[in-house]
């Protein structure tokens, strides 16, 4: 099957050639929006190679996270940038007076030794990575054999939520932190509900209920194929990101304490099976063999429902307001 | 080879033709209204052209109807943003391009 | 349930080739990786811009897990999981850090006017 190996090998030497050249077009173009389009359609690239590298799991966690999420946040945040610009005009053409009296010398010297350093980087990285054995018996067997007592079939989730529970544990708290971080650096929220134009307000319709029902069908099927509560959570992150644009704003009753349940739910209650386990003698989040599935899905829909609330929260980037009388309140 | 896998590559590749007229409009097209006709044409008929060719290859009939929802979705999409972009367009002020 | 996953997870594996042109793509794709991460270093070393270094970030931490999932498909059955969940738990954590770092870059044009850091010199 000679020609079915050279078109393989000529379908990753294209999709490898392509990923690195969208990967310097976004990084090196003039203007900043056309660069995150492209970031855009470079992670949606990555999930082409994550299916390549028989990834699917990752492949849609990428697509929706790496691609879609990363790429709306960017977007706003020049959206917030460029709104702001227009009064910083003197000090930055201070900084270009400034920058174009530095040596040019100096600059290009600079240039090349970098240059020549970064390929010295690719080499001893190129040599460490070809001088791996060929093949791998990685951790897959052992995956495999221990793969009934976790609770779920899918190999990936298995390792997530039961093997390496306590990495999405942190990883749920990480979340947390980066949420509580860019609240506490953000201004004064503004509430107004904008109304959307007719074909936005259609489709935000059409789509959220449904974005909604697939997050929960991604949930449940993650338990026996690619799927599960970070590639759901995502999804159900993408249709509050697709409410935010369409001017839609959490009310305000339910913006104080039940915003804040709904986030620390993934976390607390990953803490609290950890406990109760271990409370009933067993080794931190040791999941018993006849409930192992139940508290996996318990854990996943928890974190789902948190991660899509971080996740579109990441995106708002200000706090809710909590009250709608005074404007001038400092929440 | 079997009539199933024949009539696949054919779609595939109309579908694939669709894509590229569809990109080499992107790139050649004067303006964004008629670069956003280019685009939606390829969105629509070849996507469908492409998932037709991959529903032939599926196994049960569920494969088949998530595809069938897919290229609706996408359809619905993909003309609504190319709605919103134009209407974004025209606010901003951007001509036609008149020859 | 076992065989059901093997479709699953193995229903794009390297059809009809042999194993040593599986590996050489698991290769192949790992130089890629460390190609992105150098050329994502080289932007976050050269812009001033913050977005663009934000941008550039990203672009290495890409590379980085497509090195880790290309040298974990050098098995030879199923891929090893534990890379793919790492990875997973990565690209979360990434969306994270963009997040933090955007609403740092916002701040930053906020306090000092600009959203470039200054070009250092080298005396």
């Amino acid at each position: 099957m000679e020609a079915m190996t050279l078109l393989q090998w000529a379908f990753d030497t294209v999709l490898a050639v392509t990923l690195m050249w969208v990967a310097w077009k976004a990084l090196a173009s003039e203007d900043l929006f056309k660069g995150i389009a492209l970031f855009i359609a470079f992670g949606l690239l990555m999930a082409l190679v994550w299916v390549r590298l028989e990834a699917p799991d990752i492949a849609l966690a990428e697509a929706a996270i790496g691609a879609g999420l990363t790429g709306a946040l960017l977007l706003a945040a020049l959206a917030k940038l460029e709104s702001g610009s227009k009064d910083s005009q003197p000090l930055q053409v201070a900084m270009l007076v400034k920058a174009t009296t530095n040596t040019v010398n100096k600059q290009i010297l600079f240039r090349w030794l970098l240059v020549l350093l970064l390929s010295v980087l690719v080499a001893g990285l190129s040599y460490v990575v070809l001088s791996l054995p060929l093949q791998a018996i990685g951790l897959s067997e052992t995956v495999m054999e221990n793969l009934e007592a976790s609770g779920v079939s899918n190999p990936v989730t298995a390792v997530l939520l039961n093997f390496r529970g306590y990495d999405t544990l942190l990883e749920l708290a990480v979340l947390l932190l980066a949420l509580l971080g860019v609240w506490s650096l953000s201004n004064l929220p503004e509430q107004h509900e904008s109304a959307p134009s007719k074909v936005l307000d259609m489709l935000t319709r059409l789509l959220v209920p449904l974005l909604i029902l697939v997050s929960g069908y991604l949930l449940w099927t993650g338990a026996h194929a690619p799927g599960g509560a970070f590639q759901a959570g995502s999804v159900l992150a993408a249709a509050g990101v697709l409410l935010l644009l369409a001017g839609w704003r959490l009310e305000a009753r339910f913006a104080g304490l039940f915003l804040r349940i709904t986030l620390v739910l993934g976390l607390a209650m990953f803490v609290t099976v950890a406990i109760v386990v271990q409370l009933a003698g067993l080794r931190l989040l040791e999941f018993p063999l006849s409930i192992a599935g139940t508290l996996i899905l318990l854990i996943e829909v928890a974190a789902t429902l948190s991660i899509g609330m971080t996740l579109a929260a990441l995106f708002f980037g200000r706090r809710p307001r909590t009250d709608q009388a005074d404007a001038g309140t400092n929440k | 080879m079997s009539l199933t896998n024949i009539l696949t590559i054919l779609l595939l590749t109309a579908g694939a033709v669709f894509f590229l007229a569809g990109t080499i409009g992107l790139l050649r097209f004067p303006d964004v209204y008629t670069r956003l006709h280019a685009l939606t044409k390829a969105d629509n008929l070849g996507l469908g052209l492409l998932l037709t060719g991959l529903a032939l290859q599926a196994e049960t009939w569920t494969v088949m109807a998530k595809l069938l929802l897919i290229w609706l979705l996408i359809l619905l999409a993909s003309s609504s943003v190319a709605h919103l972009v134009a209407r974004a367009a025209l606010q901003r002020g951007i001509k036609l391009w008149k020859r | 349930m076992l065989a059901r996953i093997n479709d699953v997870h193995g229903c794009t594996k390297f059809a009809g080739a042999g194993k040593a042109e599986a590996m050489n793509t698991a290769f192949f794709y790992a130089l890629t990786g460390v190609g992105l991460f150098t050329l994502g270093l080289y932007s976050l070393i050269v812009y001033t811009h913050l977005l663009r270094k934000i941008l550039a970030i990203n672009v290495m931490g890409s590379g980085v897990f497509l090195i880790i999932v290309a040298l974990a498909a050098r098995t030879q059955t199923l891929p090893d999981p534990i890379p793919h969940a790492m990875v997973i738990t990565g690209i979360v954590v990434a969306v994270s850090a963009t997040a933090l770092a955007l609403a740092l870059m916002l701040r930053f044009r906020d306090i000092s006017g600009r959203v470039e850091l200054a070009e250092e010199s080298l005396e």
